[in-house]
């Protein structure tokens, strides 16, 4: 089942995918009420808790960024502020050159999981969704990489548009992931490349640190990122999960 | 988790932000290896990490010391707890954003290089004592004129100054809000001192700030 969190008529609703009667695409809420998918404001599908990430967990991103093999996987928190619902909008701030998307499986954990073997990793899965995980690379140092200002940048990292049910994605090993700007293909991979695999990332991570309910894990993104500019429309889709959309903005709009 | 939150309507929201290297003794410590790789210079914006909630204990519960590993870094630090919703904040009004103050132990695995290190050195569960309770920013004349101090059963073992911050409370609070909004219930730990005090596995940790009280923890061995 797919689920995600909307804002309409004054109040929060999970919403499931209907198809209107004229033909589009729509949301029906639990009480039934139904409203066209651009009518309503699509909060991230989960109030995530802790959120985890990934760096360089595509051999071939990895590659394409001069990095040599890990001992570990690569990997850093973020706070619930760089969360966006799919159809947000992201402010890339004037002046910087390079600004990336980076679409990505985003693993929400169902329940506690402590010293998990990766045989077992899955059964702790709620469901996943797609992320799209902003970076803006002027801003790297190398301290603490990859710093805040970089990724943790407020409503850079969308997430959505539907937390997918786990008993839905048989196996997350085996996705494809594309990511379209303004419609054209700049970004394909498959989760097949990940170095570290959801049931691993799993087995690592509550390996020194209890995961809960609510715990969201981004498990990187393949070769393929490219800048994008003021009035980009950014897709992002993973088989099965279905297609985040999110617009670059500019500073006006927050009064920059 | 229990840390009395005792400026309603605030509660903690479970976040906990850090800066590192903001304590003028642990920026003074890392000496020329700051301008040489892999750092290559200074930061320019503040050095940020998280500790998520696995890691959020109170004031006389236990820390656990990882199988394995001799001693634990005791991160004494100043925590400021959010408490209203903070973005672009100017220096000169940012602590109205401020519900209060509490204490932060930020607990690590001894680790050198600040360029990209393991989350496995911080982020473990229970690492990050808080409390005793918040104490409202109307109570502290100053955040930037407090004595820390450490002591490991009974013994002094640090002593540190928030006067020797190198992004004093309310330029951190500035510069932070400047590209990531901080929420009712967020706490920001200004930076430790260093070097860290070390603990063991069957010690106690009293951190004191003043007029925030103390921050009381036991180490324990955790099984294999």
């Amino acid at each position: 089942m797919k689920t995600a969190r909307v804002a309409c008529t004054g109040a929060i609703h999970a919403a499931q995918p209907q198809q209107l009667p004229d033909g589009r695409a729509g949301v029906l809420l639990t009480d039934g009420r139904t409203f066209a998918e651009d009518a309503v404001v699509w909060l991230p599908p989960v109030e995530a808790r802790t959120i985890i990430a990934l760096g360089l967990n595509y051999a071939e991103r990895a590659k394409e960024l001069a990095f040599s093999a890990q001992d570990e996987p690569l990997v850093f928190l973020k706070g619930p502020g760089t969360l966006l619902g799919h159809r947000g909008v992201t402010r890339r701030p004037a002046g910087v050159k390079f600004m990336h998307y980076e679409c990505e499986l985003a693993v929400v954990i169902g329940q506690t999981a402590r010293g998990v073997t990766r045989t077992a990793a899955l059964e702790h899965v709620a469901g996943y969704c797609i992320a799209n995980d902003y970076a803006i690379r002027d801003y790297l140092e190398n301290w603490y990489r990859p710093n805040f200002r970089v990724k943790n940048r407020d409503g850079a990292t969308v997430l959505g548009p539907w937390l997918v049910d786990a008993s839905d994605i048989p196996d997350p090993g085996n996705l494809e992931l594309r990511t379209y700007v303004n419609g054209k293909l700049t970004q394909q991979g498959n989760t097949r490349g990940m170095i570290a695999d959801v049931p691993r990332l799993i087995e690592y991570l509550s390996s020194f640190m209890t995961l809960s309910a609510g715990d969201v894990i981004l498990t990187g993104t393949p070769e393929g990122v490219t800048n994008v500019e003021i009035g980009d429309e950014v897709a992002c889709e993973i088989a099965g999960l279905g297609r985040l959309y999110n617009t670059i903005v500019g500073d006006s709009l927050y009064g920059r | 988790m229990r840390v009395a939150m005792d400026v309603p309507p605030y509660q903690l929201s479970g976040v906990v932000y850090g800066a590192l290297l903001n304590h003028q003794t642990a920026w003074l410590r890392l000496g020329d290896s700051v301008d040489q790789p892999p750092y290559n210079g200074a930061p320019r914006a503040p050095v940020l990490y998280m500790k998520p909630r696995n890691t959020l204990i109170g004031c006389g519960e236990a820390v656990p010391v990882p199988y394995g590993t001799a001693e634990l870094e005791v991160g004494a630090c100043l925590g400021l707890v959010v408490g209203r919703s903070a973005c672009r904040l100017r220096e000169e009004s940012a602590l109205e954003y401020l519900a209060g103050y509490l204490i932060v132990n930020d607990v690590s695995i001894p680790h050198q290089p600040y360029y990209r290190p393991s989350i496995r050195f911080k982020a473990r569960d229970g690492f990050c004592p808080i409390g005793p309770r918040v104490v409202p920013r109307t109570a502290v004349a100053d955040p930037d004129d407090l004595n820390i101090r450490v002591l490991i059963d009974g013994e002094l073992k640090q002593q540190a100054l928030t006067s020797q911050l190198l992004r004093p409370v309310r330029r951190l609070l500035a510069d932070v809000t400047e590209f990531m909004t901080l929420a009712p219930g967020d706490i920001l730990a200004v930076g430790v001192a260093a070097p860290a005090p070390l603990v063991r596995a069957g010690q106690r940790v009293c951190i004191e700030i003043e007029g925030l009280g103390r921050l009381e923890n036991h180490f324990v061995q955790a099984a294999a």
